[in-house]
C-alpha cells in the first residue's frame, strides 16, 4: 500500500535514483572543476550565469521529446521500430529548434545581466558557445534518447521508467563537455 | 488538421474526449505546436534559474579556487529537485487515495519526511567525501572536515526546505482545488533547484 508505507520503505524505493544522480552529477562536476574547463570558465565571462539556465533546458527538451515519443509509441501513434516517419520527425525537428532557440535565448540574457552586473562580455561569443553546445547536444541526446527508447520498447522496458534517469544521467555531462567545446569553437572563430 | 485553433496549454493533457482526440492527437505532433507549447516555458524556466547562474557567476573566484566546489554544484542541483519532486509525488498520490491528513502526528506524512532526511543525510556524506578525493585529484586544497561540514549542513538545510515548500505547495493547490501532479511538482523541483544553489553558498559563504 503506497499510502502507509514507512520511512524505511520509502527510503528504500527512492534510493537508487538519488544515487543514480549522485553519481551522474559527480561526472558532470568533475568534468566542470577541470583545469580545462576553469581556464574556461575564466576567460569568458558570463558561463557560470548561464550554467544552470543551459543544463535545465536540457532536461526540458528532452525530459519532454522522450515523455512524447513513450506516450506515441504506447497510443500506436509512433511505431516501435525506428522508421522516418512524419509524426517522428515532427517531434525531432521540434526539439532541435527548442534546444537551439531556448540556448540563443539563455545567451542573450546571460550578457544582459552581465551589463546589468557591471562584468562586460561578449554577446557574440556567448551566442556562439551556446549555439555550437545545444546543436552537439542535440545530435548526442537524439541518438541516445532514441536508441534507448526504441531497443528498450522492443525488450519490453516502459520507456516511462527509462527516460527520466537517462536524460539526467547523460544530459549534464555532455551539457557540460559541448559547453567546453562551445568555448574551443569561439575561441578559433573570434 | 490545423492545430490553430486549438489551446497550446492542453497539449499533453488527458482530458482529450469524444471525436477531438484523434484531431487532437495529430494535431499534438505538428512542429509549430511542440515548439510554441515548449519555448514560452522553458524561457520562463531559464530566467528562474539565471537567480542561481547569478550566484554562482558571484562567487566564480572561489569556485576556481576550489574545484570541490564545483564538484558539488551539479549533484547540489540535481539532488535538490530530486528530494522536491519524491516528496510532492508521495504527498499529492496520498492525497489522491485519500490518505493525506495533514498534521506531524500522521504517520505517511512522518515518512515521507523521515524518508527525505534519511536520503538527503546518504546523497550529503557520501558527496562531502567524493568531492574532496575528486577535488584534491583536480588540484584543490579544501580539507575533508571543511567539505563534509559544508555538504551536511547545506543538505541538512535543503532537506528542511524540501519538506516544509513540497508540504505548503501540496497543501495550497489542494486547498485551491487545483490537481498538484499538473502544476506543483515542476514548480516545486525548479525551486528547490534553486534554493539547493542558495542554501550551499550561504553556507560556503559563511565556512570560507
Amino acid at each position: 500500500m503506497i499510502g502507509h508505507d514507512s520511512a524505511a520503505d520509502v527510503y528504500r524505493q527512492a534510493l537508487p535514483v538519488i544515487l543514480v544522480s549522485l553519481v551522474a552529477g559527480l561526472f558532470a562536476g568533475t568534468l566542470l572543476g577541470t583545469e580545462t574547463m576553469r581556464e574556461g570558465i575564466e576567460s569568458v565571462p558570463g558561463i557560470l550565469l548561464l550554467l544552470p539556465a543551459f543544463l535545465a533546458t536540457r532536461g526540458g527538451v528532452y525530459g519532454s521529446l522522450g515523455a512524447r515519443l513513450s506516450s506515441g509509441l504506447h497510443q500506436g501513434l509512433v511505431d516501435p521500430h525506428f522508421e522516418w516517419n512524419d509524426r517522428l520527425r515532427n517531434a525531432i525537428v521540434a526539439s532541435f529548434l527548442n534546444g537551439l532557440i531556448v540556448s540563443v535565448f539563455i545567451a542573450v540574457l546571460a550578457w544582459g545581466i552581465l551589463l546589468a552586473l557591471g562584468r562586460g562580455g561578449s554577446l557574440i561569443e556567448l551566442v556562439i558557445i551556446l549555439f555550437v553546445a545545444a546543436l552537439l547536444s542535440a545530435f548526442a541526446m537524439l541518438g541516445v534518447l532514441l536508441t534507448v527508447i526504441f531497443k528498450g520498447y522492443r525488450r519490453g522496458l516502459d520507456p516511462d521508467n527509462v527516460i527520466g534517469p537517462v536524460v539526467t544521467t547523460v544530459g549534464d555531462v555532455f551539457g557540460v563537455a559541448f559547453l567546453l567545446v562551445g568555448i574551443a569553437v569561439a575561441g578559433v572563430i573570434l | 488538421m490545423s492545430g490553430s485553433d486549438r489551446d497550446p496549454l492542453s497539449v499533453g493533457s488527458d482530458l482529450l474526449q469524444g471525436e477531438d482526440l484523434e484531431d487532437d492527437l495529430l494535431a499534438d505532433w505538428t512542429v509549430g505546436n511542440i515548439v510554441s507549447t515548449l519555448v514560452p516555458l522553458l524561457i520562463a524556466l531559464s530566467i528562474l534559474q539565471m537567480v542561481s547562474g547569478t550566484v554562482l557567476e558571484t562567487f566564480e573566484d572561489q569556485l576556481l579556487e576550489n574545484p570541490s566546489l564545483l564538484v558539488i554544484v551539479p549533484v547540489m542541483i540535481g539532488t535538490a529537485g530530486n528530494l522536491g519532486s519524491i516528496m510532492c509525488s508521495r504527498l499529492s498520490t496520498q492525497l489522491h487515495l485519500g490518505t493525506l491528513e495533514f498534521s506531524p502526528a500522521n504517520p505517511d506524512i512522518r515518512a515521507n519526511i523521515g524518508a527525505v532526511f534519511g536520503l538527503a543525510a546518504t546523497v550529503f556524506v557520501l558527496l562531502g567525501i567524493a568531492s574532496w578525493g575528486i577535488g584534491r585529484a583536480l588540484g584543490g586544497t579544501l580539507g575533508l572536515g571543511t567539505l563534509l561540514f559544508v555538504t551536511i549542513v547545506s543538505g541538512m538545510l535543503l532537506a528542511v526546505w524540501v519538506v516544509v515548500v513540497s508540504t505548503l505547495s501540496v497543501y495550497g493547490s489542494y486547498k485551491l482545488g487545483y490537481d498538484p501532479d499538473d502544476t506543483t511538482i515542476p514548480v516545486v523541483t525548479n525551486v528547490c533547484d534553486i534554493t539547493g544553489v542558495l542554501i550551499l553558498f550561504a553556507v560556503v559563504w559563511i565556512v570560507l
